[in-house]
């Protein structure tokens, strides 16, 4: 039974990671991607993906996906039938799972985060049911993977697990409030284990959609900079291997990194617009680190949401000036959207991941293209590639509708 | 082991803007009547069963929030607010927000993407908002005034099972006082054209349905969440009709129990349900042959229904049976509880 549920543990276990996957336009994997955000590198280009012919901005950060997808237990039929979105899920969870070490279950629950799943296949759909209505070939196919509990289906398949899949849509939170949850379930004794991350692909409604919020940035992406003027999109994946730290050292499992806090709140301020003051943001903050036990002064580094809006970063600077506090002085800050874009529901997974290879290799990542940080930040801005002292770091993640999230990752030694 | 009640629940559907509503029209057992829905540039046309339009303006539409919003979040409003309504306003009541959804906001997404088909420069950036999975669940949280906890799980109908067991671990862990778990969907010719590229027999309907839980029994309505079983995922090595069993295998029989199927017009969807239900021998109902497919909406209405039917002292219990499309099977079982001895409103 999922309800009634096993009793609370007394004492929620520790959790930690032990498998880590990631695809960006930086590219596939760990190691490019580690080397990427290491150096500040950008990946944006003139959007091929879709006509943008008539877009006031034409340029995003797309993922290259591979001549040949790793082996996975699916069939030749799924194979054949992968979309963007699941192409881009699956890279991820493969990387990701071969790192774990983990063998297929029937026990393990995959929670995915994201905001449009195989949006371009409903696009496709769209079109054919608009231009030729007489026409039904292969439409039956994109309304029935085009929805996201599909590209789940996917991973549970490829990997050989019996789920269950859970999929969280709260916007651009979606990634983090995946892993949240998905933290909640081991430390609530759901599950020793589960895998969990966030994905999302470029496509031409949402795009359109930030367009004409005119919300994209017509120049560079730029967060934090006095003179940003908007966000770029992306895509990608990253997804984690979460489990109890009995269950990784019973198996011997290299570990890289713990989960040590997490919390969700509501700004209820607008659908699209934080509450100028970042009240919300800053109670996400506040309460992750309460969850922790830590207090401020012990973050070593602020992976931001820091999308290169005026509202969003007006906010988010407001939330963190007053959660750090004097703390606030020494406390590095960046966005790594600078780089990849903001990759919507796989943002707060990937940023995740980013924290990870900060935690494991010792460096922040840095905005190259911030030229003039916003005087209004009373927080230092990570600039340059540097190597850092980085034990603890916090990772924000905000979405239209108002859901916030923030995780805090240990380094583990 | 935590007690989980249900304090409440509401239904938008083609019956009407209410659970009683509702309840009245499964009760006389008679299937609604079908609507054509225009399908632009085929003459074939799609059938639908539509939710009337509210006998009254509801007042929540007066919300700045909810002014521009599309009907999905109507509907989930009125399903959420009629599931509270025993209840007294209260704002130091912390209220979990579950919001369920499979198709979700289609009307706009439909409007914006041919908008920015047609012209980027002019497609409207009010309606893109709308288009996000999220919205609805954002609408509701500003509706009420302590949400500290809100979450949109999308997925197949199961999926309402699944926001059930969330609400009811949200309770459990007290981080919340009520949390309703919302269920909604909105019709247009675009998702009744997908249906039926996957079932012919569906006739598509809309509205939503929403249950509230708590943890105290003089809270409840007379109804106790008794049982979420264990999602039965479709894979490569579990088909829909071993899920359903899986599913089904997890109750133990009671006596004088309900049975609240997800059976529709689909007889290719329905057949697992079928098969894995084939020994029940005790009452039955089945909403959707009456409604409509409704998807999550009519996941909720089954749920609604099973409540309503046990808080009306018709039986002890009742199963929801929720053999979801593509995803999964879960199944929620709601049994009888000693109501308070007070009045309508707590």
């Amino acid at each position: 039974m999922n309800f009634p549920s096993n009793p609370l543990p007394v004492q929620p276990p520790r959790v930690v990671v032990t498998g880590a996957g990631i695809v960006t336009a930086l590219g596939i994997g760990w190691e490019k991607n580690a080397e990427g955000f290491r150096a500040g590198k950008t990946a944006f280009r003139q959007v091929t993906l879709f006509d943008v012919s008539r877009q006031r901005v034409k340029m995003a950060a797309e993922a290259d996906l591979p001549e040949q997808m790793p082996a996975t237990l699916l069939s030749a039929r799924q194979s054949a039938r992968l979309d963007r979105a699941s192409a881009l899920l699956l890279l991820a969870s493969v990387e990701s799972w071969r790192q774990s070490g983990w063998e297929p279950s029937e026990d393990i629950p995959v929670v995915l985060g994201t905001t449009s799943g195989g949006m371009p296949l409903g696009e496709d759909y769209f079109r054919q049911a608009v231009r030729t209505p007489r026409l039904h070939r292969r439409q039956a196919t994109r309304a029935f993977h085009y929805q996201a509990h599909s590209q789940g289906r996917i991973v549970l398949d490829a990997l050989g697990l019996g789920g269950p899949a859970t999929i969280i849509s709260n916007a651009c939170a979606s990634g983090a409030c995946a892993i949240g949850q998905a933290w909640e379930l081991i430390r609530g004794g759901a599950a020793e284990k589960v895998f969990t991350g966030g994905y999302d692909v470029l496509s031409q409604l949402v795009f359109s959609g930030f367009d004409a919020l005119q919300a994209l940035s017509p120049t560079r992406c730029r967060p934090f900079d006095k003179n940003r003027d908007g966000l770029a999109v992306g895509e990608g994946a990253a997804m984690l291997a979460l489990e109890t730290l009995e269950s990784a050292r019973r198996r011997n499992a290299a570990i890289l990194g713990e989960i040590i806090g997490y919390a969700t709140t509501i700004d209820r301020h607008h659908l699209t617009q934080p509450h100028p003051e970042g009240n919300a943001a800053f109670a996400a903050m506040s309460q992750a680190c309460a969850v922790a036990g830590i207090t401020p002064a012990e973050i070593d580094y602020v992976n931001a949401h820091g999308t290169g809006t005026l509202l969003n970063d007006d906010a988010e600077t407001a939330a963190i000036n007053q959660w750090a506090g004097a703390r606030a002085a020494a406390l590095p800050v960046s966005s790594t959207k600078a780089g990849i874009g903001h990759l919507l529901g796989g943002a707060g997974a990937v940023e995740a991941v980013v924290c990870l290879m900060a935690l494991r290799g010792q460096w922040l990542p840095p905005e190259l293209a911030l030229a003039t940080p916003d005087p209004a930040c009373r927080f230092p801005l990570v600039m340059q590639p540097r190597d850092a002292r980085v034990n603890t770091v916090l990772s924000n993640s905000f979405g239209f509708g108002g859901i916030n999230a923030t995780l805090i990752l240990r380094r583990w030694a | 082991m935590s007690r989980i009640f249900v304090s409440g629940y509401g239904a938008v559907s083609p019956a009407g803007w209410s659970a009683a509503e509702l309840q009245k029209i499964l009760a006389a057992g008679k299937s609604l009547p079908i609507q054509p829905l225009e399908r632009p540039g085929w003459e074939k046309r799609l059938r639908t069963r539509a939710v009337p339009a509210p006998a009254a303006r509801p007042a929540f539409l007066a919300h700045p929030r909810l002014r521009r919003s599309s009907p999905i979040t109507h509907y989930a409003a009125g399903a959420l607010l009629e599931s509270l309504a025993r209840l007294k306003p209260d704002s130091s009541r912390r209220v979990g927000l579950v919001v369920c959804l499979q198709s979700g906001c289609v009307q706009y997404t439909y409007r914006f993407f041919e908008e920015a088909l047609a012209d980027p420069a002019t497609a409207s950036p009010l309606l893109f908002p709308e288009t996000v999975f999220a919205a609805p669940a954002s609408h509701l949280a500003a509706l009420l005034e302590n949400t500290p906890l809100v979450s949109t799980l999308i997925g197949d109908p199961a999926t309402f099972a699944q926001g059930l067991a969330l609400g009811a671990d949200w309770l459990r862990q007290n981080r919340v006082d009520l949390a309703v778990v919302v269920g909604a969907e909105e019709i247009n010719w675009l998702r009744a054209d997908a249906l039926w590229h996957l079932e012919h027999a569906a006739i598509i309907s809309g509205g939503a349905g929403a249950v509230a839980l708590c943890r105290d029994v003089e809270f409840s309505a007379g109804v106790e969440l008794s049982a979420v079983t264990k999602p039965q995922s479709y894979s490569a090595h579990k088909s829909r009709i071993q899920a359903a069993r899986a599913m089904r295998e997890e109750f133990s029989p009671v006596k004088n129990e309900l049975l609240c199927d997800g059976l529709g017009d689909s007889p290719r969807t329905d057949a697992p349900e079928i098969a894995a239900w084939q020994d029940w021998t005790g009452a039955r109902l089945s909403p959707k042959i009456i409604l409509g497919e409704g998807l999550m909406a009519a996941a909720a209405w089954q749920c609604v229904a099973a409540c309503a039917t046990v808080a009306e002292k018709k039986f002890s219990s009742a199963i929801a049976s929720l053999v979801g499309c593509n995803q999964q099977a879960m199944g929620v079982r709601f049994q009888a509880c000693p109501a308070p001895d007070k009045s309508d409103t707590l």
